[in-house]
């Protein structure tokens, strides 16, 4: 093949891979505009603080925003603490054999679709538990699909620290948990943040599990504890886009949950920086 | 004054934090150790006992199941109609409907990740590919809801324009948003694939005479194929299990059919729909959801094994 | 400090929000608080209407769901929702299961819908369809075998034809047409199902080739999208098309039926099921009307109001209530025994 023949077909080769790059990009912008054209109009103070009605000028979100924010709240305070646990006993306590099995099965975990959380949750939260369609049911259900999430941040963060730190506590005689609270968390502790709020970024937008835990699609009011009927964002969002005339709330509501979800996103980096810094103001200070 | 990272660094000195004096008797010590000790190992097994209660729910759900349906309905029927007055249980047609959309899914998947992830490799300048992989990761971050409002509201009908007999309820648009939603998936897992050969081999084609793009398909393609195919094998198992955009944009129709332009029902979709429809429990009804739950777990587990055993193999060559 | 400073403060934040987090009681959503409101999809916005309304004038805490009317019954009799709507009456079956549950309902009649088929409003072949063609169309002989217009009358296109129904026998729409066209057989099965009327709706509208099968308020509000079939009722009979004159006055045959509202007798004391019940029941006619639907006879209301002061329990309706049934008469003939 002459060589100008060759390059003729790397130059095509070039620009059908300059079209893979670009054509998601761009349809990622073309959905950012549909949603701003249709849905601005309709993003307002009212539409933040109204309810849901049968008329779409009238349609909030408000009983969703709470909702999320409530559920996302339970969620976080049920997964956090067990998780970031659930890491320390892997990477500082548990012999390599646990950890590997344990490791192959957050895999597993992180890769199950997230209806089958929901089947999980319907199955044993609503139904054998008891807890019937209500935002704990919701909330157990958001927290098992973070934990994952929360594990294996949590356990990246811990394995950064360097064993150096850690063998020189030892030797001066501090407990494994003495190690761990003092010399270890300290350091992993921004990165842990940042890969909780990343987690519940992601929590944010899971629809399908808590459609099936039984997030409402009309709520007349704020979620008041938590054996309380809700909706979230999401689902609210998914009762609207299959509903004719109701294109435009279903547009601003893409558009507050994607804000919320980059909002979530960028607290997760500043935490981190803050708490960074934070931290290496606090171990110059001793000696 | 920072933790050093590396004890071989042989100039620094680790720099250690010690914990500030606190008196503790031996004892107060040891229980309170050990306590600790015991809830942190609870929260260890928590990943252990999610799984276990899964495959426990999943389990006992479908031999309740199968108590009232046969296998043989269920595997070998191919109709499927659980809530009708004549219910069939035949599970073929979800089945194929998800296939269908994983299909067109992966058509438009695959190819775009791998050029994306060979053009940065490549082709990309330095400034390039600084922003290319973070661009791709914020489509990573859309959730799947945003994604189902796309392809019903705009790509549906902007299909419609071109193919004038393209159902409302369509295979193509939900298969073709779910391609494109899983295009930073194989795009990233492909580019540290492709960018871990050793610049021996790529430099070594040259050498010999080989143009770009032999170097590319003889050489770095099959030097990066485990990479490449753990990460097809990841969004396989993602596409079969994504609920939300089928759900709004594919249909409700379960049936047997090769065709994109239709509606069809998939294995998440029906089980949204069954789910969310308040179906009492300890019915047929009701347990058909876990029934086909247990097919697509089935489905997922060994994508996801086989893309772990992958992956675990592709690290390991890489530390020795 | 500054460490603990932060994680205090994000205790106090987690703290906060779940302050009104109290002492509920652990049971589902506690249908004593909640006017808890769930049923057939055609009665649905009615209420949703009504849950709107009602709200607008006092604090309420109203949740609607859609398990379609059979799914609504089963959740009336289990306590968890106060209210339904349904558009078939009460079985003897589940009005036993309820009895057995210690359950009784209050049944009131609330306006008349027609099950209207659609086609979307560029479909220009369709004129009518009799009985017999919508029974060759709907039949279960019909899956896969009627795949086409032609297939159902040789001068159709020959173009694909795609269904879309509530199908299931948790509607209350699909065992009304199911009972008079199908006279209780059972139906094909590869139509698109779904309990989302508004699902349907958007199906049809898309869809150049596409029939569905719904409640009437649901054509009404997209009649710019879509256009109702007229129906055939009889041999020689005239084509009626559905519209709120002819579904009153029975005229749209035999798809008129009744919708009704279900109350649970013991919820019906509560406070705010008591008032919204009795809101609903006030403004019935402009409820009615607004959401699409059809009135009752002016003088049919206050009879089902008086139906609900007087807690009157027990179904006035065979089940299904057969074409034609003149609710007036029945409202007057149970007022009378009653006397």
């Amino acid at each position: 093949m002459t060589i100008r023949r060759r390059r003729r077909r790397e130059e095509a080769f070039r620009a059908l891979c300059w079209v893979a790059v670009y054509l998601p990009l761009a349809l990622l912008a073309l959905l950012l505009a549909h949603a701003l054209v249709e849905g601005l109009p309709r993003l307002g103070s009212a539409f933040v603080s109204d309810f849901p009605s049968a008329s779409p000028e009238r349609a909030g979100i408000l009983p969703a925003i709470a909702g999320s924010l409530y559920v996302l709240s339970l969620a976080g305070v049920i997964a956090v603490p067990l998780g970031v646990g659930a890491a320390i006993y892997l990477e500082e306590y548990a012999p390599a054999r646990w950890s590997h099995l344990v490791e192959m099965n957050l895999a597993q975990l992180a890769g199950l679709p997230s209806v089958l959380y929901g089947l999980l949750g319907l199955g044993v939260f609503v139904h054998v538990m008891g807890m019937g369609t209500t935002a704990i049911s919701g909330a157990l259900t958001l927290a098992m699909l973070v934990l994952p999430l929360v594990i294996t941040t949590t356990r990246e963060a811990l394995r950064d620290v360097p064993g150096a730190s850690r063998e020189a506590a030892l030797a001066l005689g501090a407990t494994r948990w003495e190690t761990v609270r003092q010399v270890v968390l300290p350091v992993a502790w921004p990165r842990i943040t940042t890969g909780v709020v990343q987690a519940l970024a992601r929590a944010l937008g899971e629809t399908a599990p808590l459609i099936m835990v039984g997030a409402l699609a009309y709520v007349s009011f704020l979620p008041d504890g938590m054996s309380s009927p809700y909706t979230v964002l999401p689902v609210q969002i998914f009762h609207w886009v299959t509903r004719d005339g109701f294109v435009p709330n279903a547009a601003a509501g893409v558009l507050v949950l994607l804000s919320a979800t980059l909002a979530l996103n960028v607290l997760a980096v500043l935490l981190r920086q803050r708490l960074e810094r934070v931290e290496a103001e606090r171990q110059e200070v001793l000696p | 004054m920072k933790a050093t990272t590396d004890a071989s660094a042989s100039h620094d000195e680790p720099v250690v934090v010690l914990p500030p004096s606190a008196p503790l008797t031996a004892s107060a010590r040891g229980t309170g150790e050990r306590l600790i000790e015991a809830l942190l190992t609870s929260c260890g097994l928590l990943s252990l006992a999610m799984t276990a209660g899964l495959i426990l729910t999943l389990l006992a759900e479908t031999i309740a199941f199968f108590d009232d349906v046969s296998p043989g309905a269920f595997f070998g029927g191919f109709e499927w109609a659980p809530r009708l007055a004549h219910q069939q249980f035949g599970v073929w047609p979800l089945v194929t409907g998800t296939l269908l959309t994983t299909a067109v899914a992966m058509a438009i998947a695959i190819p775009a990740g791998l050029l994306a992830a060979i053009y940065l490799g490549e082709f990309a300048s330095v400034t390039t590919r600084r922003w290319l992989k973070p661009a791709l990761q914020v489509l990573a971050g859309v959730p799947t809801i945003v994604f189902g409002y796309f392809a019903l509201v705009v790509v549906t009908p902007a299909l419609q324009t071109v193919m004038a007999n393209l159902s409302g309820f369509n295979a193509l648009s939900a298969g073709g948003v779910i391609g494109i939603m899983l295009i930073p998936m194989i795009f990233s897992l492909s580019a540290d694939a492709i960018s871990a050969v050793p610049a021996d081999l790529r430099e070594g084609a040259l050498a010999l005479g080989a143009d770009r793009l032999t170097t590319i398909f003889r050489v770095l393609l099959p030097a990066a194929s485990r990479g490449i195919g753990a990460s097809i094998l990841l969004a396989l198992g993602r596409a079969l299990g994504e609920t939300m955009i089928v759900a709004i944009a594919a249909g409700h129709q379960a049936r047997l059919t090769a065709d994109p332009t239709v509606p069809i029902e998939t294995m998440t979709g029906y089980m949204l729909q069954v789910a969310s429809s308040g179906v009492r429990a300890e019915t047929v009804e009701y347990r058909t959801i876990f029934a086909v739950g247990a097919l697509l777990f089935a489905f997922t587990l060994v994508m996801n094994v086989l893309a772990y055993r992958l992956q675990r193999r592709l690290r390991q060559e890489a530390v020795a | 400090m500054r460490r603990r400073f932060f994680f205090v403060s994000c205790l106090a934040l987690t703290g906060l929000s779940l302050a009104n987090s109290g002492c509920g009681t652990a049971r589902g959503a506690d249908a004593s608080e909640v006017v808890a409101i769930d049923g057939s999809s055609t009665v649905a916005p009615l209420l949703e209407a009504a849950a709107e309304s009602f709200g607008a004038r006092q604090r309420a805490r109203i949740t609607l769901n859609i398990s379609g009317t059979t799914g609504g019954f089963a959740k009336l009799c289990r306590g968890e929702a106060n209210v339904i709507g349904a558009s078939r009456p009460l079985l003897e079956t589940e009005m036993d299961d309820c009895k057995r549950r210690g359950v009784e309902v209050i049944e009131l009649p609330i306006a008349v819908d027609g099950i209207t088929v659609a086609v979307h409003a560029s479909n220009d072949w369709v004129d009518a369809l009799s009985l017999p063609e919508l029974r060759k169309l709907w039949s279960a002989e019909a899956t896969g075998t009627i795949r086409t217009w032609r297939d159902l009358r040789p001068s159709f296109p020959d173009r694909e034809i795609h269904l879309f129904a509530t199908g299931g026998m948790e509607s209350g729409t699909y065992r009304t047409f199911v009972d008079r066209v199908l006279d209780g057989g059972g139906s094909r099965s590869d139509f698109t199902r779904s309990e989302n009327d508004h699902l349907l709706v958007e199906g049809v509208a898309r869809d150049r080739d596409a029939l569905g099968i719904f409640g009437f308020s649901y054509y009404a509000q997209h009649s710019e999208q879509l256009r109702a079939v007229p129906i055939i009722a009889s041999g020689g009979a005239v084509p009626v098309r559905p519209s709120p004159e002819t579904i009153a006055s029975g005229d749209y045959r035999p798809l008129s039926r009744p919708l009704f509202l279900y109350v649970n007798r013991a919820s019906a004391d509560l406070p705010p099921v008591k008032a919204f019940v009795q809101h609903v029941l006030e403004h019935a006619p402009a409820l009615v009307t607004g959401a699409n639907s059809v009135a009752l006879p002016p003088a049919a209301y206050p009879l089902v109001r008086q139906r609900f002061e007087q807690r009157r329990t027990g179904s006035l309706f065979t089940s299904l209530a057969p074409a034609g049934t003149r609710i007036l008469q029945v409202l007057e003939g149970d007022d009378r025994r009653q006397r």
